[in-house]
């Protein structure tokens, strides 16, 4: 069984911790969501599970066959235009240019970009359009273990929805896992199996939340209800310093 | 060699964008014409004389024969330094020790006076080509150096995450993630290195040979035939342009159309 395991994982960049004691384990077909503050660690933490930075102190393993990132900034190459981009992971498998080039234009269209952008740079990307091309690139490679780093922070409503529809159906389908990071509560509901609350300095694990129904059947009253419900959390109000003072 | 097509295709636009250089280049000539109005012929010939004298020098076989040789000098010079510099450079650069090592040598390198560098050369290899080939390549290997060096330095670590992350093979990352970064370094390195190199070898037959068109500019000074001198200074600087403006500016321009 394909799996990530996390297990007491301490990091600490020079003489500041930033994760404490961090411990979860993530199964094939599974998502789960980590959600907390600003500054709290969560990039750390995925990219300790990713293997972009040297885990110090504890365990990560890794079962999943294969992985892919995509990255809070979109990291894109800046001299390559947007299919090019999003086609570097298929040629990194050794798949043809000709194929490669093929579905991923299929995919950015799927996304919401157009012919015309295709040939773009860049540079003379909006920031939404950018943050698409860097998860279009992360999931056209079909990867079993997906990471998500606030994928769909500069995007609109529709498309940010569009987007959570395509990943629903493949997590229906069981093609993929996915360790999830976002500040939007909501988008964690919808999606996710299980919610981890990461409370800052250090970072460590305060709460989890489970969701058992199928993503498929959560409809938007679902996810307002569940939403309403975890805001009343004590845990999520402190985290959050949601209380008016 | 879509990329080559690219340069050719929008080549025509670029040339247009020239006018206003040529306009500039007209009121130069204008202005050195009224030059030789107030100093006269043997100080200053007019253009016209000196473009008549320059046509002449052309069709001479003997005049051809030198700026060959000094073609050739600057080019074997340029070329070498061009090699070895880069790849010493991305070599210092990938290995902190090294780029560490280096930086004192490169200042030196840099810092010496390529006159120096003659007056050396001349006593270690006497008069000829070894001592001009040396001294451009002394005088243009640490420009080549440094835009390897920094080029390499420069590297982005967040893309070279990214490439782990896709677990890029070692060719694409190179041609893919390094190679293009380090380019827009090297390119414009190898620009300027090739403007020294074109300055260094006449300076050095100047002093060191008895050939190539720097010789040809000692032999007019010292029969104070100015117009020969002149033409050959035009020579010299609209070879250089050529190379820069019309060869390399368009490949730069292609080169970086992804920056902003
Ligand atoms: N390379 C680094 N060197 C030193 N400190 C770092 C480094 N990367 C992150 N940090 C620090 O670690 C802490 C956690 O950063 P991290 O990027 O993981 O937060 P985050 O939870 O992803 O925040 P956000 O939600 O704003 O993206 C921050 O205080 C940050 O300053
Ligand atoms: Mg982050």
């Amino acid at each position: 069984m394909e799996r990530l395991e996390v297990k007491n994982l301490n990091h600490s960049f020079g003489f500041t911790e930033v994760l404490r004691d961090i411990n979860f384990t993530l199964k094939k077909g599974q998502v789960l969501s980590v959600v907390g503050p600003s500054g709290g660690g969560k990039t750390t933490l995925l990219h300790l599970c990713a293997n972009l930075l040297d885990v110090e102190e504890g365990n990560v393993t890794n079962s999943f066959v294969s992985t892919s990132f995509a990255f809070q900034d979109a990291r894109l190459l800046p001299w390559k235009n947007v299919i090019d981009n999003i086609s570097l992971g298929l040629l990194a498998k050794g798949m043809s240019k000709a194929k490669s080039i093929i579905e991923s234009k299929e995919i950015a269209l799927r996304f919401g970009l157009e012919e015309n952008d295709f040939d773009k740079f860049p540079k003379d990307l909006s920031g939404g359009m950018r943050q698409r091309v860097s998860f279009a690139r992360a999931l056209v490679v079909k990867p079993s273990l997906l990471f998500l780093d606030e994928p769909f922070s500069a995007l609109d409503i529709g498309l940010k929805k569009e987007l959570q529809t395509i990943l629903i159906d493949k997590i229906d389908k069981k093609e993929i896992s996915i360790l999830f990071i976002t500040h939007d509560l909501m988008e964690a509901i919808r999606l996710s199996d299980e919610i981890l609350l990461l409370k800052s300095d250090p970072g460590h694990i305060v709460k989890k939340f489970s969701y058992d129904l199928a993503q498929k059947e959560r409809d938007d009253k679902y996810v307002y209800n569940e939403s309403a419900k975890i805001l009343q959390d004590e845990e999520i109000i402190s985290t959050f310093e949601l209380a008016l003072k | 060699m879509k990329f080559a097509l690219k340069i050719l295709k929008d080549f025509p636009a670029y040339l247009w964008s020239g006018w206003g250089a040529i306009a500039s280049i007209f009121l130069f000539i204008a202005v050195w014409d009224m030059g030789n109005q107030i100093y006269g012929d043997l100080v200053l010939p007019s253009p016209i004389e000196t473009f008549k004298t320059l046509s002449l020098m052309l069709q001479d076989k003997d005049v051809l024969t030198e700026i060959n040789i000094t073609l050739y000098r600057a080019s074997l010079g340029f070329a070498f330094s061009l090699v070895i510099g880069s790849a010493l450079g991305l070599l210092a650069g990938f290995f902190i020790t090294a780029s560490m090592m280096s930086r004192p040598i490169v200042t030196i390198l840099v810092g010496m006076p390529p006159i120096a560098w003659i007056v050396l050369a001349m006593i270690w290899f006497g008069m000829g080509d070894e001592t001009v080939i040396f001294t451009v390549i002394v005088a243009s290997f640490p420009i080549m150096f440094v835009g390897a060096l920094q080029g390499t330095r420069t590297l982005d670590g967040d893309l070279k995450d990214m490439a782990k992350s896709f677990k890029l093979p070692w060719h694409m990352k190179f041609f893919d993630v390094y190679f293009p970064h380090i380019f827009s370094y090297l390119f414009p390195a190898w620009v300027s290195g090739l403007g020294m190199a074109w300055k260094i070898v006449i300076m050095a037959e100047l002093l060191a040979t008895s050939d190539g068109i720097g010789a040809s500019l000692a032999v007019a000074r010292s029969q104070l035939d100015t117009p020969t001198a002149l033409s050959i200074v035009v020579i010299m600087i609209v070879s250089l342009m050529f190379i820069e403006y019309i060869i390399l500016e368009p490949i730069k321009r292609e080169v970086e159309l992804w920056r902003d």
